[in-house]
């Protein structure tokens, strides 16, 4: 039995040539007009390849026929002449290799990416239901889970995180650990405060304040995200209370100093105050970042963490790259005892499986 | 070292192995202490290698015993170091001397040195989450996230780690001062005022921290200050009671 994988990704194609294929194919439609035993289609923004196992070769073109959903009588939904050249193809150990490389997120746009596992799961669940996916990828696909899950918890590679957004609510979880009792102001109803803020929300936040030069602008926003309108003139008395702090004017002239800010945090020594400047020109003097109790992140610096932890992401590829080699070492030899092997194997269903669903 | 290593290159993986580690060391360290306190009779502290040992021990006992708890995964990479460092030094200067003791064995007096010793092991334990405050402290102030940031707990949690710990060991070592008076000899007086100086200063820092006067920086720092303070008290009675009964 050979198992191959056809193609296309942002390594080969554009948005373009991805969004033809997208959402078109479904894994038993492959099945019935391809001439495999097997076949899987995974399907996500960066990606559109499908696994397959069969016993006689079944070439590139005929699996992009199906991709392309054309008739038989050759007219298709999507003109693949324009597309074939995007799509790779791997056979057995490549094959084997390619697919640990993708569930793990070692083949992603943002390396180290963890949401492509949940969709290979996603697509292997699919696959298995409509009876698609036989004992090859199911084989296959248990033992790519298996290598992601290792990857994932024995190296850094998903540690750290690299939007702006998600560095700054990473770096006040840091802080505050849980944070529920946080009390947050926003001050700038700017997309960018809006969208920060929202994050926070999503991590627990309840107490959320806004202020806004326009107190209409700063009220719709209250209102979207259930928050507390504040007078633009009364917002520095705030931070006396709060913990979080987002600012994104568009002030010419920093609106915090150390001057300003330092007589207002003498009563809270033992609370820290994360300062989230998102502003450009910035609304926080740097050397309010001297204060004792104080983190002050500018858009330079949350830009600066989140390359760091794309940085310690790429010096983790050598290490999950050798775990990926170990396993297909080891896949490639339980394949190769055959049917012996074949006979063995236990057809696993998620509940069943090794792992268990909610380590997938 | 295992962790240390781990970490410097990226693949630390939080799992049992500091705590196994320290636990199996823990096993080693009570049956020394067990073998010891029998041959001599009583509380095995009448030298400073013992003092030493037991100091280990009870920092290890209170690893086991709190580090779990707190979750602090990586508070058993900081220990198992101290204790390491602790132990090989006992172990390689010759400081195991027998010498007479003349005070009889007394219940209070072991009382008393024991109780404190298991407070030093506690006040170690403030030092390493103080430690580990810093170093986290120092990377959010600095923008320069490591790979140990994503390991150590959040500011907040290590902050009243330190706090629990300070209160449980300043609580340990008011009893084993205020049992060092009910032992029926008399105390030289450098020992007691010494003594009442390290307890002075966790007084000061745990009043500071109550009442809001010192940020969580200098509490961690003082933290490890305050130990170093109470290390050096244990040297000094460790050595000036050559004629005396320990500590």
């Amino acid at each position: 039995m050979n198992l191959f994988c056809v193609g296309l990704s942002h390594h080969t194609a554009n948005v373009e040539t991805r969004e033809r294929f997208a959402g078109r194919g479904e894994s038993e439609y492959i099945l019935r007009n391809s001439g495999c035993a097997e076949a899987l289609l995974l399907t996500t923004c960066n990606r559109v390849e499908v696994y397959a196992a069969s016993e006689k070769r079944v070439s590139t073109d005929d699996i992009v026929r199906c991709l392309s959903r054309e008739d038989k009588d050759g007219s298709a939904v999507i003109d693949r002449r324009y597309s074939a050249p995007a799509f790779y193809r791997y056979e057995n150990e490549k094959c084997v290799q390619h697919l640990f490389r993708v569930a793990s997120g070692l083949d992603s746009m943002v390396v180290g990416e963890s949401e492509i596992f949940g969709q290979t799961k996603k697509a292997y669940e699919s696959a298995r239901a409509s009876g698609a996916a036989g004992p090859n990828l199911n084989r296959l696909f248990q033992r790519a889970f298996r290598v992601a899950k290792q990857v994932r918890t024995h190296t850094d590679i998903t540690r750290g995180l690299v939007s702006v957004g998600s560095v700054a609510v990473d770096l006040a979880q840091r802080i505050f650990g849980n944070l529920n009792n946080c009390k947050v102001l926003v001050v700038g109803a700017g997309e960018m405060s809006e969208r920060t803020a929202r994050a926070l929300i999503s991590r627990g936040v309840t107490d959320l304040r806004v202020s806004n030069r326009s107190m209409d602008r700063a009220q719709e926003l209250t209102r979207l995200i259930a928050g507390r309108a504040i007078p633009f003139d009364e917002w520095p008395q705030q931070c006396s209370e709060i913990d979080i702090l987002i600012t994104s004017t568009s002030s010419e002239s920093p609106l915090l100093r150390p001057e300003n800010l330092g007589p207002m945090l003498r009563d809270r020594l033992d609370r820290p105050l994360f300062i989230i400047d998102i502003a450009v020109p910035r609304d926080v003097d740097p050397r309010v970042n001297e204060i004792e109790g104080v983190y002050l992140y500018d858009i330079d610096s949350l830009q600066s963490v989140a390359e760091q932890s794309l940085a310690l992401r790429r010096q983790q590829v050598a290490a999950a790259e050798a775990i990926i080699v170990q396993h297909v070492a080891d896949f490639g030899a339980k394949i190769s005892l055959g049917p012996s092997w074949e006979a063995s194997a236990e057809h696993p269903s998620i509940g069943e499986s090794p792992l268990r669903a909610s380590e997938l | 070292m295992r962790t240390i290593v781990s970490l410097r290159a990226g693949i630390f993986k939080p799992g049992r192995f500091s705590f196994l580690a320290i636990g199996l060391g823990f096993i080693f360290q009570t049956a020394f202490l067990s073998i010891r306190g029998h041959a001599l009779g009583r509380c095995p502290l009448t030298n400073l290698f013992e003092v030493l040992i037991f100091l280990a021990w009870s920092i290890a006992l209170i690893y086991l015993l709190i580090g779990p708890a707190y979750r602090l995964s990586l508070m058993g990479a900081f220990t198992a170091p101290l204790v390491f460092t602790i132990q090989v030094f006992a172990l390689l200067a010759p400081i195991d001397v027998r010498h007479e003791v003349k005070l009889p064995p007394n219940s209070w007096l072991e009382f008393h040195a024991s109780i404190s010793m298991v407070a030093y092991g506690v006040f170690a334990l403030a030092c390493i989450a103080g430690a580990m405050y810093l170093v986290q402290e120092r990377q959010l102030k600095t923008h320069q996230l490591h790979s140990i940031f994503y390991h150590l707990p959040p500011l907040s949690d290590l902050f009243a780690a330190i706090t629990r710990l300070l209160w449980l060991g300043f609580a340990l070592y008011t009893l084993g001062l205020v049992s060092g008076f009910f032992t029926g000899h008399p105390l030289p007086r450098v020992q007691v005022v010494a003594a009442i100086v390290v307890w002075l200063l966790y007084a000061a820092i745990l009043q500071g921290r109550h009442f809001h006067r010192l940020a969580p920086k200098r509490v961690a720092a003082l933290c490890i200050a305050g130990f170093g303070a109470a290390l050096t008290l244990l040297w000094g009675i460790t050595f000036s009671a050559q004629g005396h009964s320990l500590p």
